[in-house]
């Protein structure tokens, strides 16, 4: 196996689905990926691309059928606090107010600490996000940038080694997207967090990270291309499309989907 | 008469809008001046509540201005006709009928002159184009979003329209699907030429199909705060003008308008 180098290692994981006929449907096969600490990762591809399947693994929701995968050193065998994930719809508890929501997740997590640190961590957490006004509110009042904030929160009150976002902004309109997106690269950046994330919007990739890995069409989806993006930090999401870079960078992660989206019609045609 | 070539063949002069609401008169629109031309490919970008639909429903006679007037070959629009066709996000399909029928119910109800050999070929060859020959005893139900939508666009371009009004129409679609119907809708637009009003949020696309996008500043009393022209030479190819270094430009041109100079507050 590859000798483990950075905070998280992805060794030739394979996953596997068994089918109702008795077949089997591969959707990933065999995963070499190593991201480093601190680093930002996007994964992109077409739907049914495995970018979930393999953000499930490291979540630990589920288990490879083949391979294994390391973060700091052991092994992931399920979900913990030490990998937190963001999913596209929130996930919040409706019964509960912003701050019990995220009280929930600390109380849970942290409870050797006393009442007034944990109430101090959510505190400050809700003022991460920008949400101290909404902090008695319950979801159903909030916009939906509102509820991915409190999502957000959520997850960095837990202190994660790693955060796990799947295609956190995709039901957000651009605008209410742009400045979310701002806010997690500030966020971030700050504090050192380790990411990944899966998103099909380019420009989203490009923004947020420090490598774009291109997933290639399912069944057995491998990495077909991996993305440096070297653009300076801190970046400014209206600032950064006038870096010289930034368009080759943009063409050559659309090239590659549009040479998947065409493998994907051949197919198809085939069919 | 005026002759052809003195007049715009689309022409929006001094037009305003304003709706009587509950809380006293809403300007939607103030100070529309824009002229296209005769098979021009114009897609219409801004934010919500900009009054982008208002101002197609104008062209498509759904409304009238409050001040000013939108002319079709020097004629004012006043009512909705078959010369200018909508495709909606929705595809306002008829659940109950086929494919073919619901293209040829268009075709008959708009081209009374055709006889029914010909009429039928019609249908046929505008099914064929958006690639639905084979779907064509399918009822809506039956049909993904993609193909009902290329359904919507044949019945449409069936009817042989002098201009072409769409709102949205793929905003509901993925991206793969929403690449192919863009090429496709490309392809006949080459074939029939008609002029094409669009309006769309997504920058690349207008970028990949227009001609000139006409640049919307915010509502209330919205109005057109920039035309940008799309230099690309036509047939375009999806890939390759990704790599033109003026794509890039005219893009951050267009999100500097959107996002900067006409951004709108949100949460």
């Amino acid at each position: 196996m590859a000798t483990p180098t950075g905070l998280i290692t992805v060794d030739a994981v394979s996953q596997a689905f068994p089918l109702d006929d008795g077949g089997r449907y591969v959707a990933l096969d065999r995963i070499d990926l190593d991201i480093a600490e601190g680093e930002f990762v996007s994964l992109i591809g077409h739907s049914g691309c495995g970018k979930s399947t393999l953000l499930n693994l490291l979540a630990g929701l589920s288990q490879a059928s083949e391979g294994g995968i390391l973060v700091n050193g052991r092994q992931v065998t399920d979900p913990g606090p030490d990998r937190m994930v963001v999913f596209q719809n929130y996930s919040l508890l409706p019964w509960l107010t912003v701050r019990d929501n995220i009280a929930l997740a600390v109380d849970t997590v942290y409870p050797q600490l006393s009442a007034a640190e944990r109430q101090d961590t959510v505190e400050r957490n809700i003022q991460l996000v920008n949400l101290s006004a909404a902090t008695h509110k319950f979801p159903a009042e909030l916009s939906g940038g509102m509820k991915q904030r409190v999502a957000i929160a959520r997850a960095l009150a837990i202190r994660p080694k790693l955060l796990l976002l799947d295609e956190p902004f995709g039901a957000l309109d651009a605008l209410t997207r742009g400045n979310l997106q701002q806010q997690l690269m500030q966020i971030c950046q700050e504090s050192g967090l380790t990411a990944v994330m899966v998103t099909h919007d380019v420009d989203e990739a490009l923004l947020l990270s420090d490598r774009v890995v291109c997933l290639s069409n399912g069944p057995a989806a491998r990495i077909g291309r991996i993305v440096d993006v070297p653009l300076p930090r801190p970046r400014d999401r209206l600032e950064v499309m006038n870096h010289s870079d930034y368009y080759h960078l943009r063409a050559e992660l659309i090239h590659f989907l549009q040479e998947q989206r065409r493998l994907k019609q051949q197919a198809a045609a085939h069919r | 008469m005026t002759s052809a070539t003195s007049q715009p063949f689309l022409e929006f002069r001094d037009v305003g809008q304003v709706f009587h609401t509950r809380r006293g008169p809403f300007e939607a629109l103030r100070d529309i001046n824009l002229q296209v031309h005769q098979g021009e490919f114009l897609c219409v970008i801004g934010h919500s509540g900009c009054g982008k639909s208002t101002l197609l429903n104008m062209v498509s006679g759904f409304l009238q201005p409050s001040s000013g007037s939108v002319n079709l070959q020097g004629t004012p629009i006043e009512r909705p006709g078959p010369d200018r066709m909508v495709v909606f996000q929705n595809y306002s399909l008829l659940p109950w009928l086929t494919v073919w029928q619901n293209v040829e119910m268009a075709v008959q109800a708009a081209r009374p002159e055709l006889d029914a050999s010909s009429r039928r070929d019609v249908v046929a060859h505008h099914l064929e184009m958006v690639g639905l020959i084979e779907a064509n005893s399918k009822r809506p139900g039956q049909l993904s979003g993609g193909m009902r939508q290329r359904v919507a666009i044949a019945r449409a371009l069936a009817v042989s329209p002098a201009v072409l009004v769409l709102d949205e129409p793929f905003g509901a679609l993925d991206a793969i699907t929403k690449e192919e119907l863009q090429e496709e809708l490309l392809a006949i637009w080459r074939e029939q030429k008609p002029t094409v009003l669009m309006i769309t949020h997504d920058i690349d696309e207008a970028l990949f199909l227009a001609d000139r996008i006409v640049m919307m500043t915010n509502g209330p009393s919205a109005t057109i705060g920039e035309i940008l022209a799309v230099p690309f030479e036509r047939p375009r190819r999806y890939e390759a003008i990704q790599d033109d270094p003026r794509y890039g430009q005219l893009r951050n041109h267009a999100l500097d308008f959107l996002y900067r100079r006409y951004a709108h507050d949100v949460d």
